[in-house]
């Protein structure tokens, strides 16, 4: 891993302990939804008035609303009124060496190659003071302030940057967008705030990183990036080290604006997040909201995740494309495995004339895993020359596991170019085999088959985060063929 | 080397092989015939450990250890290759990526130090001349849209980096004209070594023209039910299979 990168990664990281760093007594809300705990956690955080205006009117519009049932999942209904909406993180229980921590949990790190000092990091154990330097991290945020780039915690971007926050804040997922969008934005805790001025390219990939952050990712998140005018930045979310949380339900918002004319936002995923246990219980329900807005001409805003983990996630990253040839991506490698359900997949708004998108959807199932891709191109009346192609690829080990595919097409006019192939393949014992005559071991076999499936999704991810993507495809799927 | 004593196959229920046996020793080049339906595949299968053939009967000596215990990664990294009949073909998985991946697991095997991508490079660029190679076709994924003969080409190539004790090259002249097969044979001929033992099948005695084998076995029913010099694949390349099988009978 680059110095430049990893070094982004510590700042990142102080950022977020930034956010939480005041301790606060009985700082637990009761369980419960209702206006006044939307009050008390606007006051908790010391928010400005439009805000709170903002949470309630999101509040008010959840009440009305129903949890969706279109997509291909089957849960237990979710107790809205179970679940505490505001906790003050707690700092993570200190170990003092890695002998103290679940050997399960660090054969997977093993597995990962994940270093020695970022194993202690992950799982809480004091870290020498070099490694934690507080020195490189001020350098780093230093230089990115000298260019303007605002990178900080959502709780720090409301204190000190109102203004864009009040103009930007749901102007891509409106509050009323849909069941879980509402819910967060009337509940949400924190999360990241990124702006690119005019003409700056972010000479590093800026990551939230919640591999080193370790805790404290929040139930409910939210995420604002712009990008103004001739502007770049990659960002990266997640990490490939396995994430366990007490909360079950996660309802991200995730809005991008591309705002400016060629202004460029890459946007990075690795979710591993707990998936339950071999019979599926337990696991993270990840509903997130995810859309970009292409507003300046031959601005681009490109997607990529890899979801190896959660019981159930329902996802799908969309682009608006407004700015004539305004481009829109999405590459996406979805694995479910054991009792995994995933309905992913993309929308993409043909607004602008000459506008383009490209979808590359990978789907992997094991076990009982069921994968569905669902996704959207919609061309609208006044986007001539529009195009699209989409590729959805699925690919299941066993018998016992699904695919399933879903393109909606919506094309009004008649100048648009639309394009969808699709492809469902097993893993051949013959593939195995060979692999294995030649000295390869079953799990590295089916490591290296599923990997050669994924390139052209991993291709698009920054290069380190694709090198941990694909060992993680290879841990997530020992002992799925056997 | 090699000992196959009394062995017995079948696949599904059905006896493919009832008893075979033959010795192979470092440095000898076997060939295997037999028509059609005789087991010749099977017994390369048995050999190489795929699970689709059960063995009922019979043992396999290699090296001294037993043969029918391992795992088919183990008694690859232990030196033993299968040249494929029909090689397979692992789409978006690079050539050089999936050889490296394998030379390095018998490497390991061996308690030897896996080759970084240079090392790993210059060692593949010495070999693929000896099959006369492009190296475009190694950047290209595992055998997707080769042809027949880049198909078989490979193989041997795959042969020639991992450097097996013992090779079994199941009808490696299938689908190859001449020229191609004869690329094959010089690259089968340049392995040739006194620490190596091979066992060619075919059915054709066209290949053995160019591999010229130590000894010649004629496999029928499931059985060795001839032996011999290289002058019994002649004998049987003008007289067919007939006489051996109807003899047999």
């Amino acid at each position: 891993m680059s110095t430049a990168t990893s070094t982004i990664q510590e700042f990142a990281n102080r950022e977020y302990r930034h956010g939480f760093v005041t301790e606060i007594e009985a700082d637990t809300l009761p369980p419960g939804l209702n206006e006044d705990v939307i009050r008390a956690i606007s006051e908790k955080k010391n928010e400005p008035k439009f805000l709170l205006e903002w949470r309630l009117k999101a509040y008010r519009h959840w009440t009305k609303m129903k949890e969706p049932k279109w997509a291909n999942v089957h849960y237990p209904p979710v107790d809205f009124n179970a679940i505490s909406y505001y906790s003050a993180p707690k700092p993570k229980k200190r170990l003092n060496s890695l002998t103290e921590v679940d050997p399960e949990l660090l054969a997977t790190y093993e597995k990962l190659g994940i270093s020695l000092e970022e194993q202690k990091r992950l799982s809480g154990v004091a870290v020498d003071a070099v490694f934690d330097s507080v020195s490189v991290a001020t350098t780093f945020k230093d230089k990115l302030a000298e260019m303007g780039i605002i990178f900080c915690s959502f709780s720090e971007a409301v204190q000190k940057h109102p203004d864009l926050v009040q103009q930007y804040l749901g102007s891509v997922v409106p509050p009323t967008d849909n069941f879980y969008a509402a819910l967060n934005s009337a509940v949400f805790s924190d999360g990241s705030f990124c702006y690119i001025p005019r003409g700056v390219r972010c000479p590093m990939e800026l990551s939230t990183y919640f591999r080193i952050n370790a805790a404290n990712t929040g139930q409910f998140e939210r995420t604002l990036i712009i990008a103004e005018e001739d502007s770049y930045v990659s960002y990266l979310e997640g990490c490939t080290a396995p994430m366990r949380d007490e909360n079950q339900l996660h309802a991200a918002v995730v809005e991008l604006i591309a705002a400016g004319d060629n202004a460029q936002i890459k946007y990075s995923t690795v979710q591993n997040w707990y998936p339950g246990d071999k019979e599926g219980r337990g696991g993270i329900y990840n509903f997130v909201t995810k859309r970009g807005a292409c507003r300046g001409r031959r601005s681009k805003i490109s997607w990529t995740q890899v979801e190896t983990g959660s019981a159930i996630t329902w996802k799908y990253p969309s682009c608006i494309l407004q700015g004539d040839e305004s481009i829109g991506e999405f590459y996406s490698v979805a694995l479910t495995t054991n009792y995994q359900q995933a309905d992913t997949g993309t929308k993409m708004i043909h607004i602008g004339k000459n506008t383009r998108s490209t979808i590359v959807s990978k789907g992997i199932s094991a076990g009982h895993g069921q994968n569905t891709y669902r996704g959207l191109v919609k061309i609208m009346k006044g986007a001539a020359n529009a195009r699209n192609y989409s590729q959805c690829d699925s690919l299941l080990l066993g018998d016992k596991c699904g695919a399933h595919t879903f393109p909606y097409l919506e094309v009004r006019n008649a100048s648009a170019k639309v394009e969808h192939e699709a492809t469902t393949s097993k893993i051949g014992e013959d593939q195995i085999f060979y692999c294995r005559q030649r000295g390869i071991s079953v799990e590295d076999a089916i490591g290296l088959i599923v990997n050669g499936f994924c390139k052209e999704v991993f291709r698009e991810l920054p290069m380190e985060f694709a090198v941990e993507a694909q060992k993680l495809l290879g841990v997530s799927l020992e002992g799925s063929v056997g | 080397m090699l000992t196959i004593f009394n062995l017995h196959a079948k696949v599904e229920d059905k006896p493919i092989l009832n008893g075979v046996s033959l010795k192979v020793k470092a440095g000898e080049v076997h060939a295997i015939m037999g028509p059609n339906g005789s087991g010749k595949s099977t017994l390369a299968g048995v050999l190489a450990g795929r699970d689709i053939y059960e063995v009922t009967e019979g043992d396999v000596l290699y090296n001294g250890k037993n043969l029918l215990e391992m795992e088919p990664e183990e008694r690859a990294r232990e030196g033993v290759f299968l040249a494929f009949q029909y090689p397979v073909e692992i789409p978006g998985v690079s050539n050089t990526y999936f050889l490296k991946a394998a030379l390095n697991a018998i490497r390991k095997h061996r308690g030897e130090p896996e080759l970084d991508a240079m090392e790993f490079l210059e060692l593949v660029r010495e070999k693929m001349k000896l099959l006369r190679m492009d190296e475009e076709l190694l950047k290209r994924p595992v055998n997707e849209g080769f042809s027949g003969g880049e198909k078989k080409r490979n193989e041997i190539f795959q042969m020639a980096v991992l450097e097996p004790k013992l090779a079994i090259l199941d009808e490696t002249d299938s689908g190859l004209d001449i020229d191609a097969l004869k690329i094959v044979a010089d690259g089968v001929n340049s392995l040739r070594d006194p620490n190596r033992a091979m066992l060619v099948i075919t059915h054709y005695q066209r290949l053995l023209n160019f591999i010229v084998p130590d000894k010649v076995h004629v496999l029928a029913g499931g059985r060795i039910v001839k032996s011999g010099g290289k002058e019994l694949a002649l004998k049987l390349e003008k007289e067919g299979y007939g006489w051996i099988e109807n003899g047999h009978q």
